[in-house]
């Protein structure tokens, strides 16, 4: 094992799967000479030079749709946006021409391609530049979204979501970008669409992606010094959801808390509930409840920021909910 | 390559062809892009933002404005600041042409030019084809409406490339009329050919519903 951060732990993926397949290049907003806004491709450029780490205009729109036809073609694109707010600029052809190619050409046409860049908040950003958009890409058929919370599974899933030959939706959590961890040696996959148990318990399950899984341990240590067991599930894949890992947690535990940095109007925790009521009303105790960032456009105010977002206090307070000890 | 479909959002297949003049380049093959869109996408960003990366990285693409002055109801005058939308390609230090695009050979010639260009060079091309739209936008719209008169209709007929075209073949004898006249014929035998075979497939199996959302089937959820 080695000790990675979550960047280098990227950049390695990168690097492995463009020396493995001629046919993958990076294309993106300052991936080249800038050696990437947070520095996940540096080294690529000189290592693979510009025909496969493509600087761009800033023209997120237009080099998403570059990405979409160089893997109509076969390509295996990996567009790099510099975050997921910019990358509202390129919805259309993400949603309209990604996720609806294949089905629209009778599966003549796929669109292996990777839309990578980090999501979610940071500190102070203010709204425009803090914002979780996983649960819109979620909703549409034909893509797949992935959000890895560790250095190992960054590298395992973007090996993975380069090699599908699905549109991909690949969210990297802007603060975890210095975030060490173990990475196995050599060759490291993770695959899309199973969720991972990042610490086991008896008493609830906490489900939860990205940032949050963080979140979600910190609050299992509190709530283990209360004599209270928690369940920490990583969802990674968010879609495919790995319906049968949430399942069969629930039904052990029978309580469950969804930890998400999103706003909570139909948000992926809406989706987890709805699965688990309907699989397994029967095994739950308390019904299950969500801890999301606030229903606002986030503070830029750093005391009214931390109030927006999900944090372990709020996590124990729904657990002890769910375990009626309020 | 070969066919890539029609596209339902306007513009947004302008970017997908430079996409794939992208992949000519990267993999080195003698292939070129050809994109087809109205003039009334050229006002939309996608349309700007892939002209710039094509010219910007030298792209064997070529971008072909079919103008047939009208998008859906509203006249290109009416929406354009610009009429001449070849010179759009100025603002990308692109080469462009206005064509006649009624005219087939003075077609013929330009797109040879386009070609060579992006062949030879690697460099894109902006054509602006002037033509005419003879129907109405869509199944449902009449021929003129409230945009257009009929006159303005019957007049630009006279123009009609397939008759003009006819009328020149015979003229400098290098068809009989009487053959004209047959390949009219059966080029329409083709096209209702193909309508009824369309018409007459069967229609998809409803469990069909769920194929090809995704290469592989993601697990039940």
């Amino acid at each position: 094992m080695a000790t990675l951060t979550y960047r280098d732990a990227l950049n390695h993926a990168l690097r492995e799967e463009m020396q493995r397949d001629p046919s993958v290049f990076l294309m993106g907003e300052e991936v080249g000479v800038y050696q990437g806004a947070y520095k996940v491709s540096r080294g690529l450029l000189d290592e693979f030079g510009p025909m496969r780490v493509v600087d761009t205009p800033i023209t997120e729109l237009g080099f998403a749709g570059v990405g979409v036809g160089a893997a109509m073609v076969g390509l295996r694109p990996i567009i790099e946006f510099m975050t997921w707010n910019f990358a509202l600029l390129a919805v259309d052809q993400l949603v309209n021409s990604a996720a609806k190619m294949r089905y629209m050409s009778n599966g003549q046409v796929g669109v292996p391609a990777v839309f990578r860049g980090p999501g979610g908040s940071a500190l102070q950003l203010a709204s425009q530049h803090s914002q979780a958009f996983e649960s819109w890409y979620a909703h549409i058929p034909g893509l797949k979204v992935v959000m890895p919370a560790t250095p190992a599974d960054a590298k395992g899933l973007l090996k993975s979501a380069i090699r599908d030959d699905n549109p991909v939706i690949f969210i990297e959590g802007e603060m975890l970008y210095n975030v060490k961890g173990e990475v196995p040696e050599g060759e490291h996959i993770v695959p899309l669409g199973r969720a991972d148990v990042k610490r086991e318990g008896k008493d609830v399950t906490l489900i939860c992606h990205s940032k949050t899984v963080a979140v979600s341990l910190k609050a299992a240590e509190q709530l283990a010094k209360d004599g209270v067991d928690a369940e920490v599930l990583d969802l990674r894949t968010i879609r495919p959801l790995d319906s049968d890992a949430m399942l069969n947690s629930v039904a052990k535990t029978h309580r469950c808390v969804v930890v998400e940095e999103g706003w909570p109007f139909a948000g992926v925790g809406s989706q987890v509930v709805d699965t688990i009521q309907r699989e397994v009303f029967d095994e739950l105790d308390a019904p299950v409840l969500r801890v999301t960032g606030a229903d606002v456009p986030m503070p830029y105010n750093k005391h009214l920021e931390k109030a927006a977002k999900a944090d372990p206090g709020k996590v124990v307070s729904a657990v002890n909910q769910v375990l009626y000890n309020e | 390559l070969g066919f890539l479909g029609g596209h339902g959002i306007v513009g947004a297949h302008i970017p997908l062809a430079t996409g794939m003049a992208f992949a000519a380049k990267y993999r080195r093959t003698s292939q070129v892009a050809v994109c087809y869109f109205g003039e009334a996408a050229v006002n939309n960003g996608a349309f700007h933002e892939a002209l710039n990366m094509a010219a910007l990285w030298k792209l064997p693409a070529i971008y072909l404005c079919e103008n047939n002055r009208y998008g859906m109801g509203t006249a290109l005058e009416r929406a354009s600041a610009l009429y001449d939308i070849s010179e759009r390609a100025c603002s990308y230090d692109m080469a462009n042409e206005v064509v006649d695009g009624q005219d087939v050979l003075t077609m013929n010639a330009s797109m040879e030019r386009a070609v060579q260009r992006a062949r030879n060079e690697q460099l894109p091309t902006l054509l602006e084809v002037r033509t005419y739209r003879f129907m109405g936008h869509s199944m449902s719209d009449p021929i003129h409406g409230h945009y257009r008169t009929r006159e303005e209709v019957e007049d630009q007929r006279k123009r009609d490339p397939i008759a003009v075209w006819s009328q020149r073949l015979i003229a400098d004898g290098l068809m009989e009329e009487d053959a004209v006249r047959a390949m009219d014929k059966s080029t329409l035998q083709q096209v209702e050919d193909a309508y009824q075979f369309a018409d007459q497939a069967p229609d998809p199996a409803p469990e069909e519903l769920y194929t090809h959302v995704y290469a592989e089937e993601p697990r039940e959820q």
